[in-house]
């Protein structure tokens, strides 16, 4: 390990390793809000949509769980283009993965409404509340703070997930390390300060989850 | 905007996806057996009351949890050698590192499954005069493993979802073989399809046969 010089190439490559790892940053950012709202919107399909529309979302739920999302990055990759539609590489991985992302999301919402007892929904009936307000007041209050650790989880998993889109040729923070090391050939040295980089934002998503997870944790079932 | 299907290229080719879902499922089996080994070592020292061995093991599964595979498998693969440690091909590599990373995620539940082992077992083994040894041999793993099946048998579909990854590095595996077919023949849409439709039958094809075995020996709790 030589530190001194991988201080140094830090810094020459500054604006190459922060422009990497801005990039990440954003594209984990943009999937985990695109896909939690998306898988919001799929879970509560699951939970309270007419049979067809549960049955495509269990179809799509499925057919996404069941494969890698790196071969959905390369199809987005490859195959936006050819149905016409010019977008970068970046827009194609962020597409990709929040599509993957929705499909645990749903999941996980689905899990979580549907293990809220039934009486809980009797309740809010029986005090004169309609659908929405049911949802809004009695069901999903309950089931967000089931979600929670789960939804940390996949958040994490997100955020790794993002080093893929390096693959489909995105200056991300993996790419951008890639081209420092190409340079210099302190591989470990990167690789290791990579290694330490995903800890941190993964460590600090996971304190924040479980910091909201005691403060929410005012009522017990 | 015109697309010709042309289907019997992806026949021709076909070869490359046979072999490759083979490879990915050797490739997977053996880093499920691999990281059985080490996620049941990883989770007796965090047990244990020795910091020394309690410590190394948890930074190891925290640090595996929380880097990315790829960036790890990139480690591996580039950064050791470097080191002099070990100088494999890319598809032991790839096996070693994938081993290694299940062996992180299974060391959280074989402590799980450790402690869900019923203590009047353990004193049950020592009030027939078992050794420590003993014990852990005809008592704790039997009924470990069959308290851990259904975690297993996710964790088996998981990884084979995960060798798409070995890609990156040239393993000739399912996502590479389509891959070549996309950038050689330039049928996206088939290939990709076809990719999709394989990974999901092997997933589904493994969860139903393991259904099967859990059916058989999974311990009801």
């Amino acid at each position: 390990m030589d530190f001194p010089a991988l201080m140094h190439e830090i810094y020459v490559a500054r604006w190459t390793l922060s422009g990497g790892l801005l990039t990440t940053l954003e594209s984990s950012a943009l999937v985990i809000v695109i896909g939690t709202f998306a898988g919001g919107l799929i879970g509560l399909g699951l939970c309270y949509g007419p049979i067809v529309l549960r049955l495509l979302l269990r179809g799509y739920v499925d057919f996404i769980r069941g494969i890698p999302s790196l071969v959905l990055i390369f199809f987005s990759f490859y195959g936006t283009s050819l149905i016409g539609l010019n977008i970068s590489a970046f827009a194609a991985g962020i597409f990709a993965l929040s599509a993957f992302a929705a499909a645990h999301i749903g999941e996980l919402t689905r899990g979580a409404v549907q293990s809220i007892p039934l009486a809980q929904t009797d309740a809010a009936k029986s005090i004169g509340l309609g659908f929405w307000q049911r949802l809004a007041y009695a069901i999903l209050p309950q089931a967000l703070r089931r979600m929670l650790p789960a939804w940390v989880n996949i958040a994490s998993e997100m955020v790794k997930g993002s080093t893929l889109l390096s693959l489909i040729g995105v200056l991300d923070l993996l790419l951008a390390t890639q081209q420092a090391i190409a340079r210099t050939f302190l591989i470990i040295e990167f690789y290791c300060a990579l290694i330490v980089v995903f800890f941190v934002i993964n460590f600090t998503l996971s304190q924040v989850g479980a910091a909201v997870e005691r403060r929410m944790a005012y009522v017990r079932f | 905007m015109r697309y010709n299907f042309n289907w019997p290229v992806i026949w021709r080719n076909s070869d490359r996806l046979y072999y490759g879902i083979l490879l990915g499922l050797a490739i997977a089996v053996v880093a499920l057996a691999v990281g059985c080994v080490i996620g049941i070592l990883l989770a007796i020292c965090r047990q244990s009351r020795n910091p020394l061995l309690r410590l190394p093991a948890t930074v190891f599964v925290e640090v595996v949890r929380n880097t990315p595979l790829l960036l790890l498998v990139f480690f591996v693969y580039f950064g050791l050698p470097e080191l002099g440690v070990i100088a494999f091909d890319n598809i032991e590599t790839f096996t070693a590192t994938l081993a290694l990373y299940a062996g992180a995620y299974l060391s959280e539940v074989f402590r799980g499954g450790l402690a869900a082992i019923p203590a009047a077992y353990i004193e049950a083994g020592r009030a027939i005069g078992l050794t420590r040894f003993q014990r852990l041999r005809y008592v704790i793993l039997p009924v470990l493993f069959r308290i851990v099946l259904p975690s297993l048998s996710s964790a088996l579909i998981s990884l084979f979802k995960d060798t798409a990854l070995a890609a990156a590095i040239g393993v000739p595996e399912l996502t590479f073989g389509a891959r070549w077919i996309n950038v050689n023949t330039f049928q996206v849409l088939e290939t990709w399809m076809v990719t999709a439709v394989l990974y999901l039958a092997v997933c589904y094809t493994i969860a139903i046969g393991l259904r099967q075995v859990e059916k058989r020996y999974a311990m009801v709790r």
